[in-house]
């Protein structure tokens, strides 16, 4: 079978199979799963207001799906999108905080270049402890991942908070502000998305053409063949976790310039983990997470209105659960199917 | 004298192997008996057929005059039968006591009784002189003190057969004394001892019987007393030479690559090359020939950059090359065919035009500026593939999917087309059909040819002594000898690989 097409077919076959078994435990719960599916969908895609909203949720997970997937394909399992997105989205408020007296134009590209390179060079740290004493990423990103937490509510309660209640920064520059696409009502659509699926094209680019995207999937597939054949792993490895990182920042970054307009406490909410189930969804592929995580953020804003005809949100945690079971086991199927090619084949 | 172990006309077929074909093997009680062989020949199978690990096809296995049938090595250890595996089987973050009594523990009520388990092996260790400490965790062992736990593990379960598979392989001369110290021991208590190795000066010293493979049958069966070293080296290997490789007499002049008293550790941080230097001239096979774990592979890393060696130094085209990177010493004209392909040479989920590409991939005319030129790559696949027959001729396809004998075309077309200057072979036809391993003798010789120095590490005798224009025998990290392939007996370099030196042998 082909490997495309499969890549393609597992994900959509994945989510039907876990629609038809959640309306089981809807209907479970006394209601009626086509009058919850039908209030989702409306929920998601029945007015702008929706759309506008599945958009604004989307393009963050878009970033982390992207971040989580790129380490997979370097063979990094990246956990700490959560803590880069923190550090992205804090210290490019910092700076966006301080460039009233700059051009949109520069003050733009440049906040998003700030919060890369912070989410980049926190997640470096995991790269460079893996890289020189081979201490495993999956636990010190989870380490990072407090350390940014409580770094970042220390810092919104006491240098740089505002106010009462929630603690929050001051609002950046207004020539930091990404411009609104559109606004509908009080909402106001980021360009953010545009954005996002550019870093999605870009990072498809660099995986499937260029060098280092040669070397770095290399070594994710083999580290023994990649050192064979000349490739660098521990600068690889750290080259890997920076730019997965980046993505994590940026995905903070233009939360704070096209969303909140400054820095929360609450700011990540667990989307850089959900980056995780992302890239699973996604298939670790740059376009495939887009609609992972279009999928995702539809669900999620769909499911506002599925509660207003009597059916739990919680339901879509359901869907997504066995979306990622399916997905993963699938794996489990395939691997095994490869593995037996390969003894017949020896 | 009673018998322990009779296996009768044992027969056991692997997918294109008979890998023991009729075998008999008889070993009386309390005695030392060794079965011998080179690699694959069916030695390891015999001995996973006597501890219940597989069925064989036909035959009859006894064990102390009675019929036996395993279904697994539960049977075998209740008939008294043990194995010391050549992987140890150990909990490294346990201790010895906790280890040996692991699978049946000895217990207060249902509480495991860790004072009790101690107190058992430190008995059994006395009284076989397996000194060891029951408290030590096996982490902080030697590997010879792992070994030892092994043997208690086994005596523990009340065996009284002793299986050993390649004892000494991972050993020190040292450790190696020790243990045939606690084998006699052993064998003094009634214990019956069978002993896998192919090093045949250790066999001749602990043996008193010794029974020969070759190719899944045995070819003798001897007394210690009634026979020697080379008796059994003939035995083992065979025929003179399988394969005669049509080739002329090398036209050697330039030295390629200058080896001086290297040295190198492996991973337990152990010498495993103890100061070997020799030299390759252009046109030049130089073989290094010996039994698997004496140093050859460490070599071959330190020579290809993926070790650093503690001490000497390599010298490649008159440059001090010593401790460069693969990419370094790729670029000044290094390639590699490594011993494993699947580990080292390919990766196996890249298609195989990615693969042929691996180390030259940032090079021209593979890239344009920081971007893979797929075109170039594919159409350079394309040719390699009809070049060298690749089947399927499919370059997309990935290397996972290729059989071993074309995965193994795969790395030698990649590594002879990056036309090198120095290629340095590891076993290059290990697991290959006789048409694949034809192809790559006639590849390697006809590379030769065209005047690029090749160092040839096999395992295969036969191979060796007709590929290589000069010969090295490699014992325990260092050189036996340097000869010509043409001027010496098959017997010789079997003494030279067992650990004799050459200017000894042609002494006597």
């Amino acid at each position: 079978m082909n490997n495309k097409l499969w890549a393609f077919l597992v994900p959509i076959v994945s989510v039907i199979m876990a629609l038809l078994i959640s309306s089981v435990v809807i209907l479970l719960i006394g209601q009626n799963p086509i009058v919850a599916y039908a209030a989702l969908f409306k929920g998601a895609f029945g007015s702008k207001l929706a759309i506008a909203s599945v958009i604004i949720k989307t393009t963050p997970l878009i970033l982390t799906g992207l971040a989580v997937g790129f380490g997979f394909r370097a063979g990094l399992f990246n956990i700490g999108a959560e803590g880069q997105m923190v550090m992205g989205a804090m210290i490019a408020t910092a700076f966006a905080i301080n460039v009233a007296w700059m051009p949109a134009v520069l003050a733009i590209p440049l906040t998003m270049v700030v919060g890369m390179a912070a989410g980049a060079g926190y997640a470096a740290i995991a790269g460079v402890l893996k890289a020189k004493t081979g201490a495993h990423e999956v636990v010190t990103t989870i380490m990072l991942n407090w350390i940014a937490e409580y770094l970042s509510s220390y810092v919104v309660t006491v240098p740089m908070g505002v106010g009462f209640g929630t603690p929050k920064s001051p609002e950046i520059a207004n020539s930091a502000k990404l411009p609104p696409l559109m606004t509908v009502q009080a909402t106001e659509l980021t360009s953010g998305i545009i954005v996002a699926v550019i870093a999605a094209v870009v990072i498809y680019i660099v995986l499937e053409k260029t060098t280092k995207g040669y070397e770095l999937k290399g070594t994710g597939f083999n580290p023994y063949a990649a050192e064979y054949g000349g490739i660098k792993i521990s600068q690889n490895i750290v080259l890997a976790m920076a730019i997965s990182g980046a993505l994590s920042g940026l995905a903070g970054t233009l939360e704070v310039m096209g969303v909140h307009h400054r820095f929360l406490g609450t700011l990540s909410g667990g989307k850089g983990f959900d980056g995780i189930s992302i890239a699973l969804i996604g298939q670790n592929n740059p376009i495939g997470i887009i609609f992972a995580a279009l999928l995702m953020g539809s669900l999620r804003t769909g499911s506002n209105e599925m509660q207003f005809v009597g059916v739990p949100k919680h339901i879509i945690l359901i869907v997504q659960a066995i979306i990622i079971f399916l997905v993963a086991a699938d794996r489990i199927v395939r691997t095994i199917l490869i593995r037996k090619k390969r003894v017949k084949a020896s | 004298m009673e018998k322990a172990v009779e296996m009768i006309q044992i027969v056991k077929q692997f997918p294109g192997v008979l890998a023991n074909d009729h075998v008999d093997l008889i070993v009386l009680k309390g005695e030392i008996h060794s079965v011998v062989g080179e690699n694959g020949a069916g030695k390891t199978t015999l001995m996973n057929q006597l501890y219940g690990l597989l069925k064989p096809d036909s035959g009859e296995i006894r064990i102390f005059e009675q019929k036996v049938s395993f279904k697994g090595p539960r049977d075998a250890i209740a008939k008294g039968i043990g194995m010391v595996h050549q992987h140890f089987m150990l909990v490294n973050n346990l201790t010895v006591a906790e280890n040996v009594v692991l699978g049946s523990e000895t217990t207060r009520g249902i509480i495991f009784d860790l004072r009790e388990a101690q107190k058992r092996v430190d008995q059994l260790s006395r009284s076989y002189g397996l000194q060891v400490d029951p408290t030590a965790k096996i982490e902080d062992l030697p590997v010879g003190m792992q070994q030892r736990v092994e043997i208690i593990k086994t005596l523990y379960r009340g065996a009284e057969i002793l299986i050993l598979d390649e004892p000494m392989a991972v050993l020190t001369p040292q450790e190696t004394e020790e243990l045939f110290s606690v084998l006699r021991k052993l064998k003094e208590n009634g214990k019956t001892i069978i002993f896998i190795s192919h090093k045949l000066n250790e066999v001749m010293e602990i043996s008193d019987r010794i029974t020969v493979m070759r190719q899944g049958k045995v070819t003798g069966v001897l007394n210690k007393s009634e026979t020697d070293v080379r008796e059994i080296a003939r035995l083992m290997v065979g025929r003179e030479v399988v394969f005669t490789v049509q080739k002329l007499p090398a036209k050697s002049s330039d030295v390629v690559l200058r080896v001086e008293n290297l040295w190198v550790k492996d991973y337990r941080k152990l010498d495993m090359v103890k100061g070997i230097s020799f030299e390759i001239r252009k046109g030049e096979i130089y073989g290094i020939a010996g039994v698997a774990g004496n140093g050859q592979s460490e070599l071959v890393e330190a020579l290809t950059g993926l070790r650093k060696p503690e001490k000497g130094r390599v010298i490649l085209c008159g440059e001090d090359v010593t401790g460069k990177s693969v990419r370094e010493l790729r670029e000044k004209g290094m390639a590699h065919i490594p011993e494993d392909r699947h580990k080292y040479g390919l990766i196996l989920q890249y298609p195989a035009y990615y693969n042929m590409i691996l180390g030259r991939h940032y090079v021209q005319p593979f890239v344009k500026g920081d971007f893979l030129d797929h075109r170039k790559i594919q159409e350079f696949t394309k040719t390699i593939f009809s070049q060298f027959d690749v089947r399927p001729n499919n370059i997309k396809m990935l290397g996972m999917n290729f059989s071993g004998g074309n995965q193994q075309k795969l790395v030698v077309a990649r590594e002879m087309s990056a036309q090198p200057k120095l290629l340095v072979v590891s076993q290059p036809t290990r697991g290959l059909d006789v048409g694949a391993t034809e192809f790559i003798h006639k590849a390697l010789i006809q590379l030769r040819d065209t005047g690029v120095a090749i160092l040839l590490v096999s395992m295969e005798l036969d191979e060796i002594m007709s590929l290589s224009d000069r010969l090295a025998v490699m014992y325990s990290g260092q050189i036996m000898g340097e000869v010509d392939p043409k001027e010496v007996t098959v017997e010789e370099i079997g003494l030279m690989m067992a650990g004799h030196r050459f200017e000894d042998l042609r002494r006597v």
